[in-house]
């Protein structure tokens, strides 16, 4: 049995603690340990952003950070976006303009949009259209996903 | 993945005694590349060493004489989320917001992308244009050396064993001085250069000759090249269409790429030339309103 380290974290708010190998991913970590399965893997090389959380407020792919970098970090997952029943303004948006046909690309998209809508409440199209040129989807063509990240925007909730 | 053991040193000192713990090693900042290689198999090391909880390689700071220092492992958000360097070092956010998306800038650095040593290194070529140098160090001590002199071929360079990039210095710029970064990829974002050019130009004090100039180009070789030449032939020059060309000319004369899947020698030779040229009159814009 591999040598696991002891890692302490906040995730999704709450502080937990979790053990890995040093090999395994945060994204591993996540789905495999922590059982929180909305994370998606896609390509697990850091180009699709299907595996996209907040860490520190900022979004990385989960692929290409290792669970023990999760020490002493705050990590946000698709899991934390939403108020307990209250989906948050982005995923009401995806699925009123349809923004999601397969899904697996959906949580990546939303974790994305969240940090880019933070921190930017007023990105207009060009600025969305940038911000998630590191998330592919090969279903919606994209279009409706813009729409629905701009309408959220545009929304009380996001823009208060 | 292997296994694989992760020291997280929080100084140089106990840096620079895990690289010397008999292991094979290698850097953990941002992990864009190197946990991927590991994973994909295409490096194998026994430890892998996190370069981010070191106070020298996490910092950035302006020098009294208007120079800047960037630790190795600051995230090119964290640069490009400065107004003053976005102000006084606009090449810097040139080549820093383009390295693929934002996942990736959130953690991808300057030392990481410099240490990757690839030939189509996104940073490289504006840095090089830029004047930067590199200071490298090791348990005997640290030395500096100009960042075109750090690679030696496609993801090699002169990193001893026991040695770490600490910091990437960007020297102060002359005053009249403007600095560009272009690059050619077949889509907008998230891709790997088919060419990449830096360009310096300084100017005298009227704004109307070109004292000197500095022109870098990546992916056309086995390393980034600095083109001395082509700068030097803009030296005493009136900035023109007809000397912008010839130096132009000289940097795809030293480009000597290869024909593979982003794009043939013919594309990149002339690519070289082109984007030369762009990369010049932009610099002389950002000269002129500096």
């Amino acid at each position: 049995m591999p040598r696991r380290a002891h890692v302490q974290t906040t995730l999704n708010g709450e502080e937990i603690d979790f053990l890995c190998e040093p090999r395994q991913s945060l994204l591993e970590v996540l789905r495999d340990e922590l059982n929180l399965t909305g994370t998606k893997e896609g390509c697990n090389n850091g180009n699709c952003g299907a595996c996209s959380v907040l860490m520190d407020g900022r979004v990385v792919n989960s692929c290409c950070v290792l669970g023990v970098e999760a020490e002493g970090a705050a990590v946000t997952t698709i899991e934390g976006v939403a108020e307990g029943e209250t989906l948050h303004p982005l995923q009401q948006c995806f699925l009123e303009e349809a923004a999601l046909q397969c899904g697996v690309c959906t949580p990546g998209f939303i974790v994305a949009a969240k940090a880019l809508l933070d921190s930017e409440p007023d990105a207009d199209e060009g600025r969305v259209r940038h911000w998630l040129a590191g998330n592919l989807c090969r279903c919606t063509g994209y279009d409706k996903i813009v729409r629905a990240v701009l309408k959220a925007s545009e929304m009380e909730e996001v823009t208060a | 993945m292997k296994e694989i053991d992760y020291l997280a040193p929080s100084s140089l000192g106990e840096a620079y005694a895990a690289l010397s713990n008999g292991k094979t090693s290698a850097f953990l900042a941002g992990g864009t590349d190197i946990i991927v290689q590991l994973r994909e198999g295409r490096k194998q090391v026994d430890q892998l060493i996190d370069v981010k909880h070191i106070p020298e390689l996490i910092s950035y700071a302006w020098t009294g004489d208007g120079g800047l220092e960037i630790g190795a492992s600051v995230p090119f958000a964290e640069i490009y989320e400065d107004d003053e360097i976005v102000r006084r070092l606009p090449a810097v956010i040139d080549c820093a917001t383009l390295v693929g998306g934002i996942q990736i800038q959130s953690r991808a650095c300057f030392g990481g992308n410099i240490g990757n040593s690839g030939p189509a290194a996104d940073t490289v070529p504006a840095l090089i244009a830029l004047g930067a140098t590199l200071t490298l160090g090791s348990a005997d001590g640290t030395r500096d050396l100009p960042l075109e002199d750090f690679f030696t071929g496609p993801g090699q360079n002169v990193l001893g064993p026991g040695e770490l990039i600490i910091k990437v210095n960007i020297p102060p710029q002359p005053a009249n001085s403007g600095s560009f970064f272009h690059r050619f990829i077949p889509r907008n974002e998230m891709d790997i250069a088919v060419v990449n050019v830096g360009a310096r130009i300084d100017l005298d004090a009227d704004g109307e000759r070109i004292e000197g100039a500095r022109i870098s180009v990546g992916a056309v070789a086995p390393t980034p090249l600095y083109v001395a030449a082509a700068g030097d032939a803009l030296a005493g020059e009136t900035p023109t269409e007809d000397t912008f060309a010839r130096a132009a000319d000289i940097a795809a004369e030293a480009a000597t790429p290869i024909t593979d899947m982003r794009g043939s020698i013919a594309q990149r030779v002339h690519l070289t030339r082109v984007l030369t040229y762009r990369a010049l009159n932009r610099a002389l814009e950002r000269a002129r309103e500096a």
